[in-house]
């Protein structure tokens, strides 16, 4: 808190956000929104920008190539479908000249065509890594916000609660519960709708266990929250707990709580390739990344290619994701970024003129 | 402090009832332990299942099985009392007795690659908070963020291929060929020139030695078939010990504490010649005894520097103590090398000494140092594993506090002072920002015996996640319970040691009692 371009920055913003917020767009202020604000400086983050397209451009590869939904894709095999084998299986697509062949990315031994089931498997994993954002998110921002609004005996239970649930590990957790949501026994309510939409499932049962630590941020951020004057405005004004939480309390913690999923999902699309390849996840005939690199590590000898790009497609979308994140908590919180490249490089220009003769000893390292 | 540390006790206590209540009807109800039976063509079927029942007790429901359970576990809190019962597992076997195996294992994975992976993440972390928006620091960020995003299961695949197959094809012909001898010599080389920052003719100049001294130890290495017949011998013991002496001096208290160099480079002096009087000693070497001969290693170094002194007694012996450690283990890893050739030959190994999975060599005899080799040998891919997807939150959060810290008025008051870069570095930043870094390595350690679950699998090691993951697939809770015991209590004690931690460390947090 020492730094007065930090403070500065930061006043500058919450002058902004309420003169926004007040007048509808001041006069001094150019009257940028928050919501603008964040986006301004999102969108002037290029590691943000390269991974949201990387994560587009997967995004849509993996749900229009073979389908979804019970809408066929474009692409000419399934993950179920067997061909024969071309080329010995190998990738049939080149850099240079540019061609797909008809197997980009080659085929497995009994000729499954493994453009599609890397297809398939991105699908699966990116559909329990949105679910599981979705779901954590989600539990996490209530049991967060009414055990820091309404404090009291509700935030004793709810946080117990949580301190039960995160100290089991979660992939400790995730495990059991990965091997309880692919229980099929017959006659269970949920076995007819597990049958078709086993992915869902699992990734609705990953995310119950998912919440904790977004609880415990959206709780720290509603403590702090509640004690501000507007808060208090809003109270006195006669504002229904419903109406404080939503209009005045949520707006100001959305920023923590989107940082976090990201952050979340990020780590879950590794959760849910680690279950797959343990055995605890998505399970065959369904094949998702982790289970494509678990099925196919024996034969990284002889037909390496059916290793490399499922782990590649993880290592894409894990890597787009955390850059978003990234970009994300600096859009929304001008703390985390220490200060501008610009005046850091031009203070680090004048620091080093400065201090020479002393910098010219090694620095021990 | 002390009502703060019981009640934080007493929560734990209730908490770990909670946890383990849920985890114990969680694993009972993740499947039908009786699957495998029912589907099996035996003509005893029938006496199994009830073997298995019985064994399991499941015509009790699962929330009283829980408290059979709890009572079972209560009695390990009897002090001194040998009446720990954890139940036993689908095969018979007591909890307790498979426990103590699995923690040995798994304590043996994953304890070098935490303490590697920390020490490279910090100092990495501090490289390049010192050199912020450099091209190091863009590079260690996108390696970090990568390192982040990479499953473990994949990179430990790729490493038993190359790592493993791939060197121990190597070793069966070791000649580097000299185009790759210079590939890897000009990739050093810019490594070195891009660490060491500055003017471009002192990075040049960097990057050119660095390159020219790879490439030449590499073909040295290529023509004495180095890698068959490894070791040090005193000559380079002396080389490397000076360097080291050097390196820890200007870390610890500068070059211009002359005592403290002298001391340094004394304690070099006398590990040299210590090399060819422990030799007899090391040939009949037990654990103990290293452990034993590092002690008095390091405190041979302490009094060397106490009786240098110089005008800062202290920095004279904390660096000829760390400099006599540092030789010390050069003089072992020397004596492992000489153990090298053997354990390459031995009829067990048969050439290929990187393996793939499993703990160790079945069946393996020899000395104290071929049975320490072979367990090293093993353990460097799963090490490496480790250390690579863990080292990125150690090196970003050493980053991002080493930079908050640089920021501080204080540090600006002992630059103007007058106080050298180095001592403003390590006397007043980085003590400072260890602060935060030590509640999350003490965090992390908690964490530790129930995170390789993963690399556990893949190298197939009999650890603690091999336990729980195999009784969950046999939805056996007993094994899950134990090992949940045994991660839960570690998290529960280093999470109250963190918050202690913290508050010893940092006089402005005070803890209400």
């Amino acid at each position: 808190m020492s730094q007065p371009t930090q403070e500065d920055e930061l006043l500058a913003q919450q002058a902004l956000a309420e003169a926004a917020a007040t007048h509808g767009g001041g006069e001094v202020t150019s009257g940028l929104s928050q919501g603008q604000i964040v986006r301004k400086r999102f969108f002037g983050h290029t590691g943000a920008l390269i991974g949201l397209a990387v994560f587009a451009v997967i995004f849509l590869l993996a749900f229009t190539s073979v389908g979804a939904f019970g809408i066929p894709g474009w692409w000419k095999y399934t993950h179920v479908d067997v061909s024969p084998l071309v080329n010995d299986g190998a990738p049939t697509s080149s850099l240079w000249p540019f061609a797909w062949g008809e197997h980009p990315f080659g085929q497995d031994r009994i000729g499954r065509d493994l453009f599609a089931m890397t297809m398939r498997g991105a699908q699966q994993s990116i559909t329990v890594m949105l679910l599981i954002g979705g779901i954590a998110g989600a539990i996490g921002a209530i049991v967060g916000g009414l055990a820091g609004y309404f404090r009291g005996w509700v935030e004793a239970v709810l946080m117990r609660l949580t301190d039960v649930i995160i100290i089991i590990p979660l992939l400790l957790l995730a495990a059991v519960v990965g091997q309880i949501a692919n229980r099929r026994d017959e006659g269970s309510w949920l076995n007819g709708f597990a049958a078709n939409n086993g992915v869902v499932i699992l990734g609705i049962f990953l995310g119950f266990v998912s919440w904790v630590g977004l609880a415990r941020l959206v709780r720290g951020e509603f403590l702090t929250l509640r004690e501000r004057e507007f808060v208090d405005a809003a109270r006195i004004s006669g504002a229904s707990n419903a109406r404080i939480i939503f209009k005045h309390i949520l707006p100001n913690a959305v920023g923590v709580l989107i940082v976090n999923v990201t952050l979340t999902m990020s780590a879950a699309i590794l959760l849910e390739t680690a279950l797959s390849y343990l055995g605890l996840g998505v399970k065959a005939p369904d094949t998702s990344l982790g289970l494509l690199v678990a099925q196919n590590q024996e034969a990284f000898a002889t037909r390496p290619w059916l290793f490399w790009f499922p782990g590649l497609f993880i290592i894409l979308i894990c890597l787009s994701i955390n850059f978003i994140g990234d970009g994300l908590r600096d859009a929304f919180d001008p703390r985390q970024k220490k200060f501008r490249a610009k005046s850091a490089v031009e203070t680090a220009k004048h620091s080093s003129t400065t201090t020479a003769p002393v910098a010219d000893t090694p620095k021990g390292s | 402090m002390v009502t703060y540390i019981v009640r934080r006790l007493i929560t734990a206590a209730f908490i770990l009832l909670g946890a383990s209540f849920l985890v114990y009807l969680l694993t009972a109800l993740s499947g039908d332990p009786l699957e495998e039976l029912r589907t099996s063509s035996a003509p005893n079927r029938q006496a199994l299942m009830d073997a298995r029942i019985n064994l399991l007790d499941l015509d009790t429901p699962a929330p009283l099985r829980y408290f059979k359970w709890l009572g079972g576990a209560a009695q390990c809190l009897v002090p001194l009392g040998n009446a720990c019962n954890l139940g036993k597992n689908i095969a018979g076997q007591p909890i307790t007795e498979a426990l103590g195996f699995a923690l040995v294992q798994t304590l043996t994975l994953v304890t070098g690659a935490t303490i590697l992976a920390i020490l490279i993440g910090i100092s990495l972390g501090i490289v390049t908070a010192l050199r912020q928006y450099s091209a190091l620091d863009y590079g260690v960020t996108f390696m970090a963020f990568l390192f982040f995003s990479l499953p473990i299961f994949w990179v430990a695949v790729l490493l038993k291929e190359f790592g493993a197959i791939g060197f121990n094809d190597f070793l069966r012909n070791p000649e580097i060929p000299p185009a790759v001898a210079l590939g890897i010599g000009a990739v050093l080389g810019l490594i070195g020139a891009v660490v060491v920052g500055g003017e471009v003719k002192r990075r040049l100049i960097v990057g050119g030695s660095v390159f020219a001294a790879v490439s030449l130890v590499l073909f040295y290495f290529s023509l004495t078939q180095w890698f068959r017949n490894p070791g040090l011998g005193p000559v380079l013991i002396a080389i490397m010990g000076a360097g080291i002496a050097f390196g820890i001096t200007i870390l610890v208290s500068g070059l211009k504490n002359r005592k403290a160099l002298q001391s340094s480079l004394i304690v070099v002096g006398i590990g040299v010649i210590a090399y060819f009087a422990v030799q007899p000693l090391l040939s009949d070497a037990t654990g103990l005894m290293i452990f034993l001969l590092a002690i008095a290693t390091i405190l041979v170094g302490v009094a060397v520097g106490y009786f240098m002194g110089g005008y800062d007694r202290g920095q004279s012996m904390r660096a000829a103590g760390l400099t006599a450690f540092l030789v010390g283990a050069l003089v072992v890893v020397d004596r492992f090398m000489q153990a090298w050739p053997s354990y390459f030959n031995n009829s067990r190994v048969r050439g290929r000494p990187i393996a793939t999975i499993g703990a160790g060599t079945p069946n393996i005899q020899g000395d104290f140092w071929i049975m320490s080799t072979d367990t090293l040998t093993h353990l460097v891919l799963p090490t490496i594993a480790l250390i690579l997807v863990s080292l990125a939150s150690y090196t970003r959060f050493t980053r991002s506090s080493m930079l908050e810290i640089m920021n501080m008025d204080y540090i600006r008051t002992a630059r103007a002072k007058g106080l050298s870069e180095r001592s403003v570095i390590m006397g007043h930043a980085f003590r400072n920002a260890l602060i935060p870094i030590a509640t999350i390595v003490a965090f992390d350690i908690g964490a530790l015996i129930g995170g390789a679950v993963i690399t556990e699998t893949v190298f197939s090691v009999r650890g603690m996640g091999f336990l729980f993951i195999d009784g969950l697939l046999h939805t056996d809770p007993n094994p899950v319970m134990g090992v949940f015991l045994c991660v839960a209590i570690t998290a529960m004690v280093f999470n109250l040691i963190a918050d202690l931690a913290y508050s010893a460390l940092d006089p402005r947090v005070r803890i209400k009692a």
